[in-house]
């Protein structure tokens, strides 16, 4: 968006996060302009299947669409597969238009990234032939090229997310034809003590009657408190450690800071684009 | 200010655990969802006896390790009681049971079970369409959750079941699963769906949503389908009843629903999202468990003085304190300050986020009758001793 390009932005879980990020206001299923070249919509699959009723069937009359898109959201809950290929397939249909020079996708959580993401290839083993089977082609034929598609995994320095942002590689890799490139390690805690003052800190309880004295009773909580937080940082970075060890080297990693801030919405998302912005310009450490 | 509300402080989950039979845990994802169900059936175990069995639907491997047992699967496994023993540092009142729900192994024991015969069981295992359905996508999830719990539950063998669900929304689904299982039963489409092909294609009714169906789906698919339901209809009397048997133990007191969230933004707007539906289901939700909320110590006016008073004293290298902290131990006065005025500048950035989480927590007050906090744990929860541990805030048991 700074550089100028169109970009899309999808929220695929419609959890209205990405409106309350951007303080848009509710996102539909119509992609709506945002910001200055920004445009941002909320995946839907009712609409998606009308769209796809209206682009590729041709269905004459818009009044038959109701009923049938009443029975498809059956037949999706029975087959819940059509409606992971109809979300990816809106995707993928916004980025074979070229509509875009950028779609940025905000995906379901980590269990259900696979099962969409693998949809065309799950669809095209199960449905022998007919207009979805062709339409799976070229949906891979965008999600397969790494020129085209990347799909990049944001953990936190905590045990699950870490565990399973591994996992999610693993599973990627062996169900689907698509491979994350990058690692986001956000709300990643700065240090507070270099190693020399982390001792010293850690040997201020010897001296906490002198805190008290000098600073009232409640000094006890304030070394406490900030002991917690050093302590959370550091079981944080043990399992960055375990994140850097488990990746391949194809992947790299990219860390943005925890934001101590009252800041909410866009100046957060302004705040974090500058530090991503940062962390890209620096480079990737060897 | 209301009984209820001053309770908020005090009272815990013991009483719950106490009286239901079945607890069922949801929230966002990594709010410590799956930790604070098993300490939750932990903690009932050693203190309140009984049987109590923790089921997860999320397919994580953490709750296998915290628990110490080798791998999860829809069979419940026993907790070493030893180890159990070990960690409480008490004989256990009761025993501590586990199972993993594995989706593909239960719906083939599902058919297995409910098909009317054998030929029909292996005809309907070998169907591509149930395949695919049953090991690939995430919703089949849902029913066979559902069909699990009524099984255990039904099975008599546990006094309490703590069910961990998966990430909110995919709870409601959850949830939702048994009157979408008897609705689709139900259905015009069902019927449709199972109506010999033939007589579809030429029946005018139908012929332009078969026209359509087969342009897009491809007419093999159509007729898998077919197949499928025909099959799958035969079961219908005893999966209706058991959803109706499943919803009506969600609504009723021998279920409580817990939320569990961190005090942050997108947790808890999922909370109070998940609580509002909740409500409006009539599901009985009990507690609200705040998950790592900073002590409300941390915010306190006194706290704030010591602060900055901390950071007064600092600033005078050689002041009193400086001198004698430095000396008490054993190290230089400048990186002695240093280190002070560092920590109470953090203290200022901690006590704000403690004062945010505090009007989060009051945000989240109107939902439930019951709002329990656990404290951040300075380790990871790796075992059944942190499980205990955490389950002590939980409980509201006296520590």
């Amino acid at each position: 968006m700074r550089d100028g390009a169109r970009v899309l932005l999808c929220e695929m879980d419609a959890k209205g996060a990405l409106s309350t990020a951007l303080e848009t206001g509710p996102l539909t299923f119509e992609a709506r302009e945002v910001r200055s070249g920004l445009w941002a919509m909320a995946m839907n699959t009712e609409d998606a299947l009308r769209e796809y009723l209206r682009l590729f069937v041709r269905v004459p009359l818009l009044g038959r669409i109701g009923p049938l898109a009443r029975t498809f959201d059956f037949l999706a809950d029975a087959a819940p597969g059509v409606k992971e290929i109809l979300a990816i397939g809106k995707i993928c249909y916004e980025v074979k238009e070229r509509n875009y020079d950028l779609v940025v996708v905000d995906t379901e959580a980590t269990g259900h990234v696979v099962a969409q993401i693998g949809a065309p290839s799950v669809i095209r083993e199960m449905i022998q032939m007919g207009l979805v089977r062709d339409q799976t082609q070229w949906m891979l034929d965008v999600l397969n090229d790494p020129q085209i598609t990347a799909v990049a995994a944001v953990t936190t320095p905590e045990e699950m997310p870490v565990a399973e942002t591994l996992e999610l590689i693993e599973a990627l890799r062996e169900r689907t034809g698509v491979d994350v490139s990058t690692v986001v390690a956000n709300r990643v805690l700065p240090a507070i003590f270099d190693r020399s003052r982390l001792e010293i800190f850690e040997r201020l309880v010897d001296a906490d009657d002198l805190l008290r004295d000098a600073a009232g009773p409640s000094a006890s909580v304030v070394v406490e408190a900030v002991g917690r937080a050093e302590a959370r940082r550091g079981v944080g970075s043990g399992h960055l450690e375990r994140l850097r060890a488990g990746l391949p080297e194809s992947i790299e990693t990219i860390y943005a800071p925890e934001l101590m801030t009252r800041a909410t919405g866009r100046r957060v998302v302004a705040l974090l684009a500058d530090a991503l912005a940062a962390e890209l310009d620096r480079g990737v450490p060897s | 200010m209301s009984p209820a509300r001053s309770g908020h402080t005090t009272e815990g989950l013991d009483a719950l655990l106490a009286a239901r039979e079945m607890v069922i845990v949801a929230g966002s994802g990594g709010v410590g969802k799956t930790t604070v169900s098993a300490a939750l059936a932990a903690a009932a175990a050693v203190h309140l006896g009984g049987r109590v069995l923790v089921i997860t639907v999320d397919p994580a491997r953490r709750l296998a390790d915290a628990l110490g047992v080798g791998a999860l699967g829809n069979t419940p496994t026993q907790v070493d009681p030893e180890l159990l023993a070990a960690a409480s540092g008490r004989a256990p009142e009761g025993e501590l049971w586990a199972a993993m729900l594995d989706t593909k192994a239960g719906w083939d024991e599902l058919i297995a079970r409910h098909a009317p015969d054998p030929e029909l069981r292996d005809t309907v295992l070998a169907n591509p369409l149930y395949q695919n359905l049953t090991s690939r996508f995430v919703h089949s999830h849902d029913y066979l959750a559902m069909e699990q719990l009524h099984e255990l539950h039904g099975s008599g063998r546990y006094d309490l079941i703590v069910v961990d669900t998966p990430p909110s929304r995919n709870a409601l689904a959850l949830i939702d699963a048994p009157r979408r299982m008897r609705e689709f039963f139900g259905s015009r489409l069902l019927k449709w769906l199972t109506t010999p092909y033939r007589s579809k294609v030429f029946s005018a009714a139908s012929r332009p949503f078969t026209q359509i169906a087969d342009r897009i789906l491809g007419s093999h698919f159509v007729e898998d389908i077919a197949e499928f339901f025909t099959l799958f209809q035969t079961m219908e009397p005893t999966f209706v009843r058991h959803a109706d048997e499943v919803e009506a133990l969600l609504g009723d007191l021998r279920t409580a629903f817990v939320v569990v969230t961190t005090l942050e933004t997108a947790p808890v707007h999922e909370a109070i999202h998940l609580s509002a539906e909740l409500t409006r289901r009539t599901y009985p939700l009990a507690a609200i468990v705040t998950n790592r909320a900073l002590p409300r110590s941390y915010m306190g006016r006194a706290a704030a003085t010591s602060a900055r008073r901390l950071g007064a004293e600092a600033a005078d290298r050689s002041g009193a304190m400086i001198t004698a902290v430095a000396g008490r131990i054993d190290a230089p006065v400048d990186q002695v300050a240093s280190v002070l005025t560092e920590t109470a500048e953090r203290f200022g950035e901690i006590a704000l986020l403690a004062t945010r989480e505090a009007e989060r927590r009051s945000e989240l007050a109107e939902f439930a009758p019951l709002l329990v906090a656990a404290p951040p744990l300075d380790h990871d929860v790796n075992d059944l001793s942190d499980l205990l541990e955490l389950a002590q805030y939980l409980r509201g048991a006296p520590r």
